[in-house]
């Protein structure tokens, strides 16, 4: 059985890598068409992820400013240990955590969060109503794909957080702990939780 | 008569199923939980289908693209470049 991890296909992920890596380069040496680029690139992502943190758009704005001013100063420093989309990533969530004077503290959880519905014998006392099938349609998965920005904001923060860099951005789950100062064990049950949300969500619209 | 104890493992249930699915999707179960899920995978359309769903969630949040950079936003990049890189 293949296991899937996120919607993210390899070959793009390592292209953007590579890609990342030269932009750095130039932008080391002082050239400003690859600050243009990566601000191309990134800029919508780090406003999207600093509103996750930060309740207000304005002072998210002043966060992602803040972060390029840090990238721009420290660039010469950075030596590649991370991808530049990690360190950038890093960067901007200590300075949203600070902006709103918050450590990041996941609740405490067990590793058995199972929200759904089961029976004394632990089968489903509501089995999933078939509709995995209908998203294999192109319109229909562009759908689902709209209504899960829809309901990103209905998260809570820290699950929010995990899917974003999980399963939006592609983010590693190491690369996540260390970002989120999380267990793997919590990162992985707030995605899972993250996940069982949007499931549930999705699955009034699909079925009804 | 000498009692012998067989250790058997027992079948999953859906909701230890379910329980698991979290790991199982970062590849991240031990060998013996995972043939154990897929061996109750196999034989439950149900958890199946629960594990389809998830995986289109999944799916459906890598295609959730970043709004689009207005050309204005850039420019006052570009201003603030040139401002940090002179300062």
């Amino acid at each position: 059985m293949v296991v899937a991890t996120t919607g993210h296909p390899l070959d793009v992920r390592c292209l953007a890598v590579a890609d990342d890596r030269d932009l750095v380069a130039r932008l080391q040496a002082g050239d400003e068409s690859a600050f243009v680029e990566l601000v191309r690139t990134y800029q919508p992502r780090l406003q999207r992820l600093a509103e996750s943190v930060v309740s207000s758009r304005s002072v998210a704005e002043e966060v992602v400013q803040d972060t390029w001013l840090a990238v721009v100063r420290g660039v010469e420093r950075f030596e590649g240990r991370s991808t530049f989309k990690t360190w950038l990533f890093h960067i901007l969530l200590n300075r949203a955590r600070s902006a709103v004077g918050r450590e990041h503290r996941a609740p405490p959880l067990s590793s058995e969060d199972v929200s759904e519905r089961f029976d004394a014998n632990g089968a489903w006392a509501t089995p999933p109503v078939p509709w995995a099938e209908q998203a294999e349609d192109r319109l229909v998965a562009q759908h689902l794909a709209e209504r899960v920005r829809e309901l990103l904001p209905e998260l809570p923060a820290a699950q929010r957080e995990v899917l974003l860099l999980r399963d939006i951005e592609g983010v590693s789950a190491p690369d996540v702990c260390e970002l989120l100062g999380v267990s793997d064990g919590n990162q992985r049950v707030l995605l899972h939780r993250a996940r069982v949300h949007l499931r549930q969500k999705l699955d009034l619209e699909m079925h009804s | 008569m000498r009692l012998r104890f067989w250790r058997r493992r027992r079948a999953l249930v859906c909701r230890d199923a379910v329980a698991l699915m979290a790991a199982y999707l970062d590849d991240a179960l031990p060998t013996s939980d995972r043939t154990r899920l897929e061996e109750h995978l196999d034989g439950c359309p149900h958890c199946s289908e629960y594990l389809a769903q998830l995986r289109v969630v999944i799916d459906a949040s890598g295609q959730v693209t970043p709004a689009d950079l207005d050309d204005d936003t850039l420019d006052e990049f570009v201003d603030l470049y040139r401002r940090w890189r002179s300062g």
